[in-house]
């Protein structure tokens, strides 16, 4: 293995190497085959796809409310049907849909942009994307059954304990957030290994795409994030399964308890969410002015310091508890703080965009969307931080508008312009760029439709999380104002799924670089080969594909003949040793479906639990058998 | 009287000085969106020349542009703290010590208002109504015996929460005579949407009366008619959970019914309290209201006419 000063080879020894990655990396066919795939990009593609149709069943629900809220007393549906809708709206869309498909896009990109050939579990992606489906089905199958959960994506105590809440519909949403969050987590810990392991040559970190700076930020959040909730749900699944008393206060536990620890992670998810959209809005905005965007220092820091920040917060979720003033007042701080590094980020943005050349393509449409929408969120933010005011508007429609600014605006419309921007990369073709125009124009203007009046409904009073009004509250105008709203950004959603389906089928062929792109993703064709790179590249500049010359060495001496790739140093990703990678497997499944019954089995027994411990462990140990390749890897490099 | 229930109609001392602090973080907040959005569109739209590419000087005077906007950001920052945390200190002091003592008690889905007083035979019960006088500190203490609910009455003060476990406490006044709506601000269950309480604030003598009048056990039947339905409310399941004071009916798990009809609401405002809905309420709870803990009580209709006769004079 060496980097080679110039690499000239003949094209019959290139045609045979690039045959024999083929062979290696490419996929079986089959049931079986599809079932045991391990390719990133695949597994990626699956991922994305599921996030979509959740995103959808999301929107159903979301829908429902608001033709149930059109009117006063209306008699569409009854408290109970209502209660589970809200509930599945609320935990699809944070748990089914946001954070996956950031994953999802990232563990699609990732590797393609840092020059890697896989990424450094490629089972366990596998084995993340099964949870995540698993727990996914789990919660709609119960929805169809009627036996959604019926106390809110955050299921507070004691409304979801033992006593107020009988039956399995709390039992079921306390799985799959605990399984969900175990997908999540498996694809942090991958996206964490690989940033820092697999980068191509030359890629220190300083040279980092931000986008991959941003999933590694999220990352490490989720790591801390989700312990938190998944400790929460388990603790809830055992007061209602075995009659542990952690948050019954009749019995010494503590109903408070539930909100900091469901708050711990609640906020930071907030970011989680935001902070891969951020680095997509980078990528986007470096495409479509021509120029890198402008302070990439400046641009890690916020995004570094928002991850810690991020963790500070959660007590603005709980100013009206009533807890001490000087406490309240630390968090009130932090929350307004939070604001700084996303106002550098804006500007920085802006400074990109005037001294640039933009050219205002549907992705770039998106971003400025973004930044209309963003900032009006980011701004009701910092009055959701003052306690006066958030002691006011808390729990109201004002929050419910506020959060939809935020997460819509701040990470459904960047993702939305990352998709066109990356949709030629992944299937080849190229989205209409004039549907794209009427989609983002259709959906800019219904979402303010839908959103904006919630703030003067939540301001005079209207709660959040009611199935009927009375006509006398006077909130039906704004009511109907905001369906009708709803319905034109659904419209406008309808014609960007019809362009991404139209598109796949006979959309214009795209080529290698459609965009001009700066990142080593463009570099291969579209869609990648099944091995990524031919040869890894070696990088010197933060934007390869605009800075380096034709004559940048490329890595060359790593196997052909089985999944070998190159590991790098953490800082300066000077190359390190080799490393095999496993093919295909069915073991994720197994595993997978081993903890799928497991976690499924608690909800009726406690004795699934020592079951499951042995069947998940009978799994893991087909996972982890031994390969040929070690030993031969070990004979080579020992 | 049409009640009032807007966060920006303040109607008490904290809910005005919340609303003052709301036009101020109004206004900066509408003046940064409004710079952010200037500065956006001229980044895209401006008149580009191939001078201003050249990239070193570009780069410096940018710099300084970012600079400057996030120093700005961070002070405009500071001075929003400062005014929130002053804000928040005068709002959310300790009651006055002269203020009267009310204690509201969060169930599902209903609202048990206890008027407190140093002398016992002065103490009394309502629900879903609270009288208060003009111009007097009111100190509310508030818990909860089932789940989270949280006590808001916008026009006079921001929430608090009602959690089991952790009784809390909280003062409020009104400045002006009116009605105001409080709905419960904390998602409590079936039915969260139907949990509302009134506030009336009245001038202090309008208040005494009230007070009076409450105090006072229920007037006796007057007529046939009412002691029938007397006899029709003691015998069926009623005094199981409701009390009537002065009468054997002693329940403590649904609302007090001894002054109900002085009431403007029944069942937290789900429906106005007028003899008819009344008698569709007793009969058939469920449909106005499904999920609460009333059960449909079925009864002649002779029954029922000298039952709702009877309720009606519960002034």
């Amino acid at each position: 293995m060496r980097v080679a000063e110039r690499y000239e080879p003949t094209v019959e020894a290139d045609a045979e190497e690039a045959r024999q990655l083929r062979e290696t990396w490419k996929s079986r066919g089959g049931l079986i085959g599809w079932l045991g795939e391990t390719d990133h990009k695949k597994i990626a593609g699956r991922y994305i796809v599921t996030a979509f149709v959740f995103f959808v069943l999301g929107g159903l629900e979301a829908a429902l409310m608001r033709f149930q809220l059109a009117r006063p007393e209306s008699g569409l549906m009854g408290p109970d049907l209502y209660n589970q809708v809200f509930t599945m709206h609320g935990s699809t869309m944070m748990f089914l849909f946001a954070v996956p498909i950031m994953e999802a896009v990232a563990m699609y990109m990732v590797p393609l942009m840092i020059g890697a050939r896989a990424m450094a579990f490629p089972r366990l992606n596998a084995y993340s994307w099964y949870c995540y489906v698993i727990g996914g089905g789990l919660l709609y199958g119960a929805f169809f059954l009627n036996v959604g959960p019926d106390t809110g994506w955050f299921s507070y105590v004691p409304l979801s304990g033992p006593e107020f809440a009988p039956g399995k519909r709390v039992d079921i949403w306390a799985q799959v957030v605990t399984f969900t969050e175990l997908a999540a987590l498996a694809a942090a810990v991958n996206q964490i290994a690989t940033i820092f392991k697999y980068r191509a040559p030359g890629m220190s970190l300083s040279r980092m795409p931000l986008f991959v700076w941003s999933i590694l930020v999220t990352a490490f959040m989720i790591i801390f994030a989700m312990p938190s909730v998944m400790a929460a749900s388990s603790l809830l699944a055992l007061d209602r399964l075995v009659a542990t008393h952690f948050f019954n206060p009749a019995e010494g536990g503590d109903a408070l308890l539930w909100q900091h620890l469901f708050w711990f992670f609640g906020h930071p998810e907030v970011y989680i969410i935001f902070i891969p959209a951020l680095g997509m809005v980078s990528t986007i905005v470096a495409a479509f002015t021509r120029r890198k965007v402008f302070g990439y220092t400046a641009m890690v820091l916020s995004l570094v310091s928002t991850g810690f920040i991020g963790f500070g917060l959660w007590v603005h979720h709980m100013f009206a508890t009533g807890l001490p003033q000087l406490g309240q007042s630390f968090f009130t701080a932090a929350s307004m703080m939070i604001a700084i590094p996303s106002g550098v980020q804006i500007f920085c943005w802006i400074a990109t965009l005037w001294s640039g050349r933009p050219r205002l393509a549907p992705p770039l449409l998106f971003v400025l969307g973004f930044v209309f929408i963003f900032v009006i969120g980011g701004l009701t933010g910092v009055m959701l931080a003052s306690v006066p005011l958030d002691v006011q508007v808390h729990d109201t429609f004002f929050v419910v508008a506020h959060f939809h600014y935020v997460l819509i605006g701040g990470a459904v419309f960047p993702l939305l312009g990352a998709i066109f921007y990356w949709f030629p990369k992944m299937t080849g073709r190229l989205l209409s760029e004039r549907l794209g125009k009427w989609s983002f124009w259709i959906t800019f203007l219904g979402f303010n439709l839908t959103f904006f009046p919630m703030h003067i409904l939540g301001l005079d009073g209207m709660p959040r999380r009611i199935y009927t009004y009375r006509a006398e509250t006077g909130w039906g105008d704004l009511n109907l104002l905001a369906t009708a709203g709803a319905l034109v950004m659904a419209l406008g959603l309808l014609l960007y799924l019809i362009n991404v389906v139209s598109s796949w089928r006979h959309g214009a062929w795209a080529g290698d670089d459609p965009w001009g792109g700066e990142g080593l993703e463009w570099s291969v064709s579209s869609p990648p080969p099944d091995y990524n790179f031919q040869h890894l590249p070696t990088v010197r500049s933060r934007a390869p594909m605009w800075e380096q010359g034709p004559d940048q060495p490329v890595v060359v001496g790593l196997r052909s003949d089985r999944r070998e790739v190159l590991v790098t140093r953490l800082i300066d990703a000077e190359p390190d040793h080799r490393e095999t990678l496993p093919d295909h497997a069915m073991s994720p499944l197994a595993v997978a479906i081993a903890t799928g019954v497991t976690f499924v089995g608690v909800i009726f027994t406690p004795w699934a639990f020592p079951i499951g411990i042995i069947i998940t462990g009978i799994a893991l140990i087909g996972w982890f058998w031994p390969r040929d390749e070690s030993r031969e890897l070990l004979e080579e490099q020992p | 009287m049409r009640d009032l229930h807007s966060a920006l109609d303040a109607a008490g001392p904290q809910a005005g000085r919340i609303e003052d602090l709301w036009w101020i973080f109004f206004w900066v907040c509408t003046a940064v969106f409004a710079l952010v959005l200037i500065a956006l569109l001229a980044a895209v739209l401006h008149r580009r020349r191939e001078e201003l590419r050249r990239v070193d000087g570009g780069e410096r005077s940018l710099t300084r542009a970012v600079g400057g906007a996030t120093a700005i950001s961070a002070i405009i920052l500071i001075g929003l703290l400062i005014a929130s945390v002053s804000t928040g200190r005068a709002v959310l002091s300790q009651p006055p010590s002269d203020a009267l003592t009310i204690e509201v008690v969060g169930h599902q889905w209903w609202w048990e208002i206890n008027y407190e007083d140093p002398v016992p035979s002065r103490r009394f019960s309502t629900a879903n109504e609270i009288h208060i006088p003009v111009g007097r500190p009111i100190r509310v203490k508030t818990r909860s015996t089932d789940v989270i609910h949280s006590f808001w009455v916008p026009s006079l003060h921001g929430k608090r929460d009602l959690i089991p476990g952790h009784p809390s406490e909280t003062w409020l006044q009104a400045d002006r005579a009116g009605v105001f709506r409080g709905p419960c601000a904390e998602f409590c269950g079936a039915q969260h949407a139907n949990m509302h309480l009134l506030v009336v604030a009245e001038p202090p003598a309008a208040f005494e009366a009230w007070r009076q009048a409450q105090l006072q056990p229920a007037p006796p039947p007057a007529t046939p008619l009412q002691q029938r339905g007397h006899t029709v409310f003691l015998s069926l399941p009623c005094p199981t959970c409701h009390t009537i004071a002065g009468t054997p009916a002693g329940g403590r798990i649904g609302p007090d019914l001894t002054h109900m009809a002085s009431r403007r609401t029944l069942a937290a405002g789900t429906l106005p309290n007028t003899k008819g809905y009344l008698g569709g309420w007793i009969l058939d709870p469920q449909t106005q209201k499904p999920g609460s803990k009333m059960p449909p009580v079925a009864m002649k209709s002779e029954d029922l006419e000298a039952l709702l006769s009877y309720l009606e004079s519960l002034r």
